[in-house]
């Protein structure tokens, strides 16, 4: 601790301008010492088949393992640690996310979509290393400490309709997950702003620089991930190492004020773009606090059999022109069932600096047509070799409790035929709601805000557990991999999502309390009021008084209203030389004027207007 | 309150204390001719006055915002409809013989932008009558086995997913087409939808998805979407597609043919589906026209007169007249708008308003005369058709899933040349444009205006607070009848209860037989009405026997007997009123005076008076007014002239009525019927 402290002390005594310089040479004093925190930017690039763009931003933040270092960090965000550490989290992702991911035509397949197709809105899972009946309220609080961390209605996802325990059918599946989605959350630069923060360089220089704003949100897709792995010994907590890997991937169209006036001869050439067209910034130099920095350009192995693209000569491409040229060119590893191969362009962001800004743009020349690699559900027969095609599909859905699933309804289809449904499912496991059940309504807070629109039910994760997309890429030097590469090499599972379902469930009007209220305010009103009234009266007396009243005068019109009182009463009209009951209520004199007043006022206005 | 009352007449002298509202109950049920005078008069003038008290409609949806956004569909589009438009009335495209060259043209358009297209082959259902049916949507369990290669129609279905949207919800565009004998109209009606579409696939705004069907009219433009909508709401994963499509090789051709294109990506075989259904469009252009002004029709009425949300009409409605020009009407009965007894009536309650106006300056309910009869045919219309419960359009098979649609039918002022041909394009679209961007922006679904109202111009309607009263009108002194008709004869006569067995038995009759069918209308309504005869005479004898031997200790048995009928036709009516508002009040209109004044015609020729025989003559008129089929004959004859009611037509419209599930027909067959044949027992009861 020391030895550590002297630094610090060392560092502000030099001053701030020399900031920089001072902490490298503090890193590379102590990098012998032990494993130093690390943080590389790179970004991938590729053209998808229908006339769009990928781009995936991947940010890397490493801190090692220690126990000198305590709760400081010199690039880590400390958020992240102490939420790592509070809240004992082996694994964690988070993603925000607009937009559909097109299967169909972005592919399904391959390590970049497996892993960046997310469903719209937030999803969040977290691996916890937490006794089992503490995993509940750790996700609770995890829910709510992101909710603040980046300003999203997270904190939804701690009310038990909303999250589950995935037991098998999750990949990083174990007892201490819990998963979650909302997917009517939505998404915008104020969930960004956060995400950006946590960089050591935020947005004001490397590859970062690009994330302009307008042009991200203007995209197809948009989904900003963070992903958490808690590495090293987990017993003390203290000194696991954290590794952060913040993804943006976005689909963008180039030119797309272009597009409209596009005919179809023209159709078919795909649109050229280079990153100053589609973000409007260029890259001017690296991050200094990244370690690497760099940006590369994948070709398809669609894209790159279209093209006649092999590995002799993707040298000399004739369909394109690249601006710029590439430092290094990475091949697939050529496997047996496919005979084209992946080509990943490298271009090092290092060498640019402010003056000469890196751009990269990609010009076509010939029109081309290819197709991404699509799930395998599309793909399997080619994988069967003794003519007997299997493939295990897992199915995992979260359904809030208030949606009634009837399994006995279930019926399966394998080639349009029906089959019984014991040969083709191994295993059903449903875990009830366990707190709440259906009592044929809702409560009102258990609608959503806005009920009216309908009530959603997640997307369900299709996962195909014997496939792993991996891209193994031929390379030389294996010392200064880059956090990408090695991604890609990963083998990642395949997990389509299903689109969101919306279900227009019958909502009651929700300005029925006010009336209800209103209503029984009125029955109280009267109740109380009729109730004193009675307590307050003496019949006898009363009587007295109105009958002594009454004696008094006798008319025409009393007479009449006394009748009609009298049968309203249900009485029979008693003779007329006693007295009527009745009069007490009806003042024929006040009725007089009344009637006279308004005759007046009637003639008035008639004879003024 | 019968047994208050009893009470209360039993024992001479009343108790003190009987509460209030006991006294008043007892005070209507012995004053009920007054009362029932007072209240039908004032219901009847009600109804009359529900022009009068219509209200402007306005926009309740405030995410709404029509017409707050420019239109974008410029003359690129329209040229672009202009186009199809053109290949689709080109001769060649007619050749085939099942008009599958026109789908695939569509179809190759729709691919051209950029959407996804898909065939939904269908055959047209049978249609089934489920009694019970009335707001659930049909059940699509049932697979109909032995479909003929001959008869099936292709929906062409082309959907845009929304660059940014999420995929939840979706809005629907249908245009109906026959690709066999399409007039100028469907096509146009084509161009438009595709001038849209084709805009709709470049704007960034869009957050719900737009699914356009092109619909197979050749069945029926119901039919075709039906079976659509069949389709996407329950989804069939059976083998039956497959095999079908080996017997019927046209199909297979097309389907392979389309595999080829080079945008082949965007087809696909199976069923396409979006999110949940905000909305739906029916567009159409008519054919031929002599108007002098471009309008455009609404028609909304679904069956058993559910309407969508006014909200919808609201926003078609403004745009339409405030932003392109096109005047919009609803349908109306045009022979109501030269009856002079109503213009009268009009002039009556203006000449009122302008004293009541004089009077004081804020009373202003009044309408011209004119607007007057206009607003009473419109809402006569809106009555019939609802109370019909059969759907005036396509859109009717949207709202079974409860989704709000509405049929939209553009009728140009004739003329050929291509300026006119373009201006309608542009403005048609521009109209969808808004329409669709209105929904658009809605974050909920349709739920903040009227769903029960009743039109009585496009931009005027009554809702249902105010409609209610003329019917609570109406059948507010029919139980109090009924008890003081109860209470009179028990008093007098403290007997037996009149058998009430009658009404049961005379349903049964009706039932059973409305199964004869594959005779012409006429015979069938003819035998119909033997059969009936025979039936409940043969019936009475059986069954009503103690009616006839028990006379001479019964004198006030017929009383009994009205106090049963009417009671029956208050819980009919106030049954009915909920299952269709619009039928219970024509209903009611029909049978309260009849069974209110319904006596025996044998008392009042013994009575002799000059007011018993003034209720005699009414009795005969209202009773044959409220046979149904004589009800129907009048009605018919008012609005078509008599010259060319027949026989046979009444026999027509209940068998459409039993096609459509109405439930009109159930309350004729149920409510109606059995209480003339009560009504008319009664006046030709021998007492």
């Amino acid at each position: 601790m020391v030895l550590l402290q002297r630094p610090h002390i060392l560092l502000l005594l030099i001053g701030t301008h020399q900031f920089l310089q001072c902490w490298i040479a503090f890193g590379s004093v102590n990098e012998e010492g032990q494993k130093q925190e690390e943080f590389s930017e790179e970004l991938l690039l590729k053209t998808l088949p229908d006339h769009k763009l990928l781009a995936h931003f991947h940010f890397q933040s490493s801190a090692p393992p220690s126990t000198s270092n305590g709760c400081h960090h010199h690039l880590f965000p400390k958020a992240i640690s102490q939420l790592v550490q509070k809240f004992r989290i082996k694994e964690m992702e988070l993603s925000f996310t607009q937009g559909r991911w097109n299967y169909e035509s972005w592919g399904g397949f391959d390590p970049k979509s497996s892993s960046n197709a997310k469903p719209a809105g937030v999803e969040l899972w977290a691996v916890f290393d937490v006794p089992q009946h503490h995993i509940d309220a750790s996700w609770k609080n995890l829910t709510h400490t992101l909710s603040g961390l980046f300003c999203a209605s997270i904190n939804f996802l701690e009310s038990t309709a909303t999250y589950s325990t995935p037991e098998w059918s999750f990949p990083p599946a174990s007892g201490n997950v819990r998963y979650g989605t909302l997917p009517c959350e939505a998404v915008c630069t104020e969930n960004l702003s956060p995400w950006l923060k946590l960089l050591p360089c935020r947005d004001k220089a490397g590859i970062a620089l690009l994330l302009d704003r307008p042009s991200l949100y203007r995209g197809f897709y948009h989904s900003q991930q963070l992903h958490l792995t808690s590495t090293g010994s987990s017993s003390e907590g203290i000194d696991s190492g954290i590794i952060l890997e913040q993804t943006l991937t976005v689909v963008l169209q180039p030119n797309s004020e272009m597009a409209i006036e596009v005919h179809a001869s023209e159709k078919h050439i795909q649109p050229s773009w280079s990153l100053s067209s589609i973000f409007g910034k260029q890259v001017s130099g690296r991050c200094v606090l990244a370690k690497s920095s760099s940006v590369y350009l994948l070709l398809d192995r669609g894209l790159s059999a279209a093209n006649g693209l092999t590995s002799e000569n993707f040298w000399s491409n004739p369909s394109f022109e690249l601006s710029a040229n590439p430092d290094r060119i990475f091949l697939e590893e050529s496997s047996s069932h496919s005979k084209s191969l992946s080509i990943l362009y490298m271009f090092q962001v290092e060498k640019y600096c402010e003056s000469e800004p890196f751009d990269i743009g990609l010009m076509w020349k010939v029109p081309l047509a290819w197709f991404c690699q699509q799930t395998p559900l599309h793909a399997s027969s080619a994988n069967s070799k003794d003519g007997s095609c299997e493939l295990r599909v897992d199915v995992f859905q979260v359904v809030p409790w208030y949606v009634k699933v009837y399994f006995h309804s279930l019926r399966v289809f394998v080639d349009q035929q029906p089959r019984a449904v014991s040969d083709i499912i191994e295993k059903i496991h449903v875990s009830p709601s366990k707190d709440k059940c259906l009592l044929g309504f809702l409560r009102i807070d258990e609608y959503p805000p806005d009920a009216n629109q309908g009530f959603d039910i997640p997307s369900a994760i299709i996962s195909f557990p014997n496939f792993h997309a991996s891209m193994v890429f031929l390379e030389d030097d294996s010392l200064n991999k880059s956090p990408l590469l090695s991604k890609f090499q990963e083998k990642c599972p395949v997990m389509p999502y299903t689109e969101v379902l919306l279900v227009p469930l019958t909502t009651p009007d929700f300005s029925m309390p006010y009336n209800v209220i209103t209503i029984t305010c009125t029955v109280f009103a009267l109740y109380f009021g009729s109730l004193l009234n009675v307590l307050q009266r003496r019949v006898a007396e009363e009587e007295r008084f109105l009958k002594a009243k009454a004696a008094k005068k006798t008319g025409r019109l009393p007479l009449l209203l006394s009748k009609l009182s009298a049968k309203l009463r249900g009485r029979r009209l008693e003779p007329l030389h006693s007295p009527p009951s009745s009069s007490s209520f009806i003042n024929s004199k006040l009725v007089l004027k009344v009637i006279l007043v308004a005759g007046l006022a009637v003639g008035w206005q008639y004879f003024f207007s | 309150m019968a047994e208050t009352k009893e009470k209360s007449l039993s024992d001479e002298k009343p108790k003190p204390r009987v509460r209030p509202i006991v006294r008043l109950g007892i005070f209507l049920i012995s004053h009920s001719f007054h009362v029932s005078v007072v209240c039908c008069t004032a219901g009847v003038l009600a109804l009359f006055l529900l022009p009068v008290l219509a209200k402007n409609t306005y926009i309740s949806e405030n995410a709404l915002m029509p017409g707050s956004a420019s239109p974008m569909l410029s003359n690129q589009h329209v040229s672009d409809g202009n186009r199809l438009v053109k290949d689709l009335t080109n001769p060649n495209s007619k050749s085939s013989e099942t008009g599958i060259e026109s789908h695939k043209i569509i179809a190759q358009y729709m691919l051209d932008l950029g959407a996804e297209v898909s065939f939904h082959k269908f055959h047209p259902q049978m249609n089934q009558f489920h009694p019970l049916h009335f707001f659930s949507s049909p059940d699509s369990g049932k697979i109909q086995e032995n479909y003929s290669c001959s008869s099936y129609g292709i929906n062409t279905v082309g959907i845009i997913r929304a660059p940014r949207g999420d995929g939840k919800e979706a809005i629907v565009l249908v245009t109906p087409y026959n690709a066999l004998k399409s007039g100028f109209g469907e096509a146009l009606s084509l161009g438009i939808a595709y001038s849209v579409f084709s805009l709709l696939t470049q704007v960034t705004w869009l957050a719900k998805d737009i699914i356009w069907l092109v619909a197979d009219s050749q069945y029926g433009e119901y039919a075709a979407v039906a079976a659509w909508l069949r389709e996407y709401q329950t989804p069939k994963f059976s083998s039956l597609s497959a095999p079908n499509a080996e017997m019927c090789p046209d199909v297979n051709n097309l389907f392979e043919l389309k595999g080829h294109s080079i945008s082949g990506s965007k087809f696909s075989n199976s069923f396409r589906r979006a999110g949940t259904m905000a909305a739906a469009l029916v567009l159409k252009v008519r054919d031929q026209n002599e108007q002098f002004e471009d309008t455009i029709s609404i028609y909304a009425e679904a069956s058993n007169g559910q309407m969508p949300n006014l909200d919808l009409i609201n926003v078609v409605n403004y745009l339409a007249v405030h932003r392109q020009g096109l005047r919009v009407n609803v349908e109306k009965l045009w022979s109501l708008l030269n009856s002079s007894w109503l213009k009268s009536l009009g002039e009556i309650f203006e000449s009122l308003a302008k004293v009541a106006k004089s009077l004081y300056p804020k009373w202003k309910f009044g309408i011209p005369a004119t607007e007057y009869v206009e607003g009473t045919a419109t809402l006569a219309s809106s009555l019939y058709y609802q109370a019909l419960g059969v759907p005036t359009g396509p859109h009717g098979a949207f709202r079974d899933y409860q989704v709000d649609a509405i049929t939209l039918e553009i009728s140009p002022k004739f003329s050929l040349d291509k300026v006119w041909r373009n201006d309608i394009l542009l403005r048609g679209g521009r109209l969808i444009e808004g329409v669709i961007r209105s929904v658009n922006n809605l974050l909920e679904k349709f739920h903040q205006s009227f769903f029960l109202y009743l039109l009585t111009s496009p931009s005027k309607f009554v809702s249902v607070g105010v409609y209610m009263i003329a019917f609570a009108l109406l059948i507010a002194p029919l139980p109090m009848v009924a008890a003081s008709l109860y209470v009179d004869a028990n008093s007098s006569s403290k007997r037996s209860k009149g058998d009430s067995s009658t009404p049961s038995a005379i349903t049964d009759t009706d039932e059973h037989s409305i199964a004869i069918r594959s005779w012409s209308p006429t015979t069938s309504f003819m035998i119909w009405v033997l059969l009936s005869i025979l039936s409940l005479l043969t019936l009475n004898s059986v069954l009503a026997s103690p009616l006839a031997c028990a006379k001479a200790t019964q004198e006030k048995e017929w009383a009994l007997v009205k106090s049963v009928t009417i009671s029956s036709v208050f819980i009919g009516l106030g049954l009915m009123s909920v299952i269709n508002f619009a039928t219970a009040e024509i209903g009611a209109l029909l049978m309260v005076p009849m069974c209110l004044l319904a006596q025996p015609l044998k008392l009042d020729v013994r009575a002799g008076t000059l007011r018993s025989f003034c209720r005699m003559i009414c009795n005969l008129v209202l009773g044959h007014i409220a046979f149904p089929p004589a009800a129907f004959f009048l009605l018919k004859g008012m609005l078509d002239g008599f010259g060319n009611a027949n026989v046979g037509d009444f026999w027509m419209w209940v068998e459409s009525l039993w096609a459509w599930n109405s439930a009109t027909y159930l309350f004729i067959g149920m409510v109606q019927l059995p209480c003339w044949v009560l009504c008319i027992s009664i006046l030709f009861h021998t007492c």
